[in-house]
């Protein structure tokens, strides 16, 4: 009973958040190893991509609610989430029109496209609090649990109980999805193999006659639908506030390069070790090791080996162990 | 025009700006961003030590500017009474035990064979490290922080005079950017600004969580001054007597003073570096570096050691920061770890850099200023620009309370677009490289 207790305690402490945070560091991963892959920078801007392609999904919400209309028991977001996308696929569209496609033409080095997607970044930030305010927002509706800890209490009869939010169901069902569609769409399509193949070797790519402003496009219009989900899916799941997802880039770019950058079944991978290292660090194991633990020696402390506050400092430090010991990454990505 | 010709004009038009101020604000005012624009220039010409001499990309500047203001706290403030014997020695060992765990690990990572018993001495040295690290650190923290938490609660400093904080919070971003190029240099260049943007966030944390070193987000305040306080010079009848002669009311007077001197102390320091800086550019040193940014490849088939002269540069760099943050610190006479915001101590050097111009040492000093008063200015002309906007509409129509509200955010997007309009149209910035 009591290993079975443990058990539970693990997974609705440890795995039910981790595999929903690994999902939305993945999605988010995934567009920051695209844009490698393809323009090849680190994209500074994908934070707050992620930010203003969520707030065009509350704001659609908020619409959506004040005219009644609803999906039941889902969140009304997903409702609202492809025309987010759409607002989000035109807006990195005209940014590259206006600010990225210069530079490339120029083949400007790549830290002056870092130094402009910073530029980008403080622009972005600059209009979602000028639009929506800086302050937590709420766009959440529906059921709000899969299963509710009492119920699982009820069911089962276990001490413990477990607790599933819907959002980090749906969040990991979006995920699976998305990530199914990204990769049939790069494997088996035209446009997605005149992707990978510019991304492999760009002059032999040019040579075969592919367009790179066309790769360049649907790079852009693919790494939209990732920020805009993985935006949405990360403030239904926790909050949404501007200013985290600027946060949100440590993370997400320590799982790019974990996984190696511009491989996107690293991206996913990193996205999970990444979320797993920092919930394991930062949770307290005393409920799991009572549990475990033979009876008078359960521990007294927390057994937290870091406090949250220092969750970056998680993604972080494996991000120093990877540079220094593996820097191309787990899977094997593009160039040192 | 000629080069010093125009490069006087530009310097005249930032001073007739803080002099307008001056005229139509006030005086303070004018003075409070004299020494703001003095510490600012010097955040940039470390930052364009870094940039436009190496071509390295920092992104962390709020970090070594935050470590700054932790060393002013450190050696200027007074020793909490009973603080060392409580817990200090405690949280002393307990960081030694920290660093010859990781200094053992890195020993056995040096000289034991590849292999899988490796892997289980290094992590079984860092656990066992790590329990005994927070065993002994924990009842430490916890003593230090029962002490009077409402007035103390930390170790507090070493007491010492507050100016000697600056060199040694150099030496502190020193010794961060020394953990950072370490890892980071050598591989590409995008990886230093993923790291730096790394480390700034966590020093960050540090400075906000832990209470027994910083006091956290109580903040630390009254922190001593290099320059005498205003009541003891209204109170210093030989002070009041002169003031009084040249015709100031006497709390002007202090005031002003006070600042004046601040002002002289930062422009003495800005004048060293700025004078090092200038140096350092015209030496073979500057020169190889030079070479080395524009042609990395080259550089090293002529025999020079890229990765070591960019880990130098990028040391002094932030060093440079690090003493800006002490400065300014010094300056507030309180340190407030939750005011640190990348868009302002990290991403306005940026700009004030490539506005000034990269790669030059007067044009960093110039960004520095022209973007403070700009920085300064932003806000009201802002809120200005919303009150005209809104002129039409009704009080109270949600729109128009909306648009004023936002006025705040406005410094945001004004600085994203200098940096992008600036990077494209002239990229060389004010005062271009020779």
């Amino acid at each position: 009973m009591d290993l079975l207790n443990a058990i539970v305690a693990l997974a609705n402490y440890v795995l039910v958040p981790g595999i929903a945070y690994g999902s939305q560091l993945a999605l988010g991963a995934l567009g920051v190893t695209l844009v490698y892959g393809i323009l090849r920078f680190s994209n500074f801007a994908h934070g707050d991509t992620m930010a203003l392609g969520a707030m065009s999904a509350v704001l659609i919400t908020w619409g959506f609610q004040a005219i009644g209309l609803h999906l039941w028991a889902l969140p009304t977001a997903l409702l609202a989430l492809p025309f987010a996308i759409v607002f989000t696929i035109a807006l990195l569209l005209g940014t590259d029109r206006l600010v990225y496609r210069f530079y490339r033409e120029k083949k400007a080095k790549p830290v002056i496209f870092v130094i402009v997607s910073l530029g980008v970044t403080f622009i972005y930030n600059g209009i979602t609090r000028f639009i929506i305010g800086s302050d937590d927002k709420n766009f959440l509706d529906g059921e709000r649990f899969i299963i509710s800890a009492r119920t699982f209490k009820k069911m089962t009869g276990l001490e413990e109980g477990l607790a599933i939010k819907t959002t980090q169901g749906l969040t990991v069902i979006t995920a699976i999805i998305v990530v199914a569609l990204l990769f049939w769409f790069l494997n088996k399509t035209r446009s997605g193999k005149s992707m990978r193949a510019y991304s492999d070797n760009e002059d032999l790519a040019l040579l075969s006659g592919i367009n790179p402003e066309r790769v360049v496009m649907i790079t852009w219009i693919i790494v939209a639908c990732l920020a805009t989900t993985a935006g949405v899916l990360y403030g239904l799941d926790k909050s949404y506030k501007p200013f985290t997802y600027f946060q949100l880039l440590l993370p997400i770019f320590a799982s790019a390069i974990v996984g190696g950058l511009g491989n996107p079944v690293g991206a996913i991978a990193g996205g999970f070790v990444i979320a797993f290292s920092e919930v394991t660090i930062t949770y307290a194991w005393k409920k799991v090791l009572g549990y475990l633990m033979p009876a008078g020696f359960e521990p007294d402390s927390l057994v937290q080996l870091m406090s949250t506050d220092y969750k970056f400092a998680v993604s972080f430090v494996i991000l120093l162990i990877v540079l220094l010991f593996k820097p191309t990454g787990l899977f094997k990505g593009q160039s040192v | 025009m000629n080069e010093t010709l125009r490069n006087t004009g530009l310097f005249a038009i930032v001073a007739a700006l803080i002099i307008y101020t001056g005229f139509a604000q006030s005086w303070n005012a004018a003075l409070l961003i004299i020494s703001m624009g003095l510490i600012s220039s010097i955040m940039a010409l470390g930052v364009n030590l870094q940039w436009g001499f190496a071509g390295l990309f920092n992104v962390g500047i709020m970090g070594f500017v935050a470590l700054g203001g932790l060393a002013t706290v450190l050696i200027g403030m007074p020793p909490t009474l009973g603080g060392w014997s409580a817990g200090g020695w405690g949280v002393t060992a307990a960081l030694l035990m920290g660093a010859i765990t990781i200094f053992a690990a890195a020993i056995i990572a040096k000289r034991m064979r590849k292999g899988w018993l490796r892997m289980v001495t290094i992590t079984g040295i860092l656990v066992a490290g790590f329990m005994l690290f927070r065993a002994v650190l924990d009842p430490a923290v916890e003593a230090i922080e029962a002490l009077n938490p409402a007035q103390t609660g930390y170790l507090g400093g070493l007491g010492l005079p507050v100016i000697l904080a600056w060199p040694v919070g150099g030496l502190f971003a020193a010794g961060a950017a020394w953990i950072i190029g370490k890892t980071a240099l050598g591989l590409r260049s995008d990886y230093l600004a993923i790291a730096t943007l790394g480390i700034a966030e966590i020093i960050i944390a540090v400075l906000k969580n832990e209470d027994w070193l910083s006091r956290g987000v109580k903040n630390v305040i009254g922190i001593p001054r290099p320059v005498p306080y205003e009541i003891d010079l209204q109170n210093d009848p030989g002070f009041m007597e002169r003031a009084a002669g040249l015709g100031f009311d006497p709390v002007e007077a202090s005031t002003l003073w006070v600042k004046v001197l601040y002002v002289l102390l930062f422009a003495g320091v800005l004048l060293i570096l700025l004078w090092l800086s200038q140096r350092a550019l015209h030496s073979p040193w500057g020169r190889m570096l030079r070479a080395i940014r524009d042609n990395e490849t080259a550089a090293e088939a002529m025999g020079k050691d890229v990765t070591a002269r960019h880990l130098q540069v990028f040391i002094l760099g932030s060093a440079i920061c690090g003493i800006a943050g002490a400065m300014m610190t010094t300056l507030d006479g309180q340190l407030t770890p939750g005011s640190y915001q990348p868009l302002r101590f990290t991403f306005l050097i940026w700009v004030m850099v490539i506005v000034g111009g990269s790669g030059n040492n007067l044009g960093a000093v110039l960004g520095g200023f022209l973007m403070w008063y700009l920085w300064v200015m932003v806000e009201p002309m802002g809120l200005w620009l919303m009150n005209l906007v809104t002129m039409g509409m009704s009080d109270g129509y949600w729109l128009k309370d909306h648009l004023i509200e936002s006025a705040a955010h406005m410094r945001l997007m004004t600085m994203g677009a200098v940096l992008l309009l600036v990077l494209r149209f002239s990229p060389r910035g004010l005062i271009p490289e020779k």
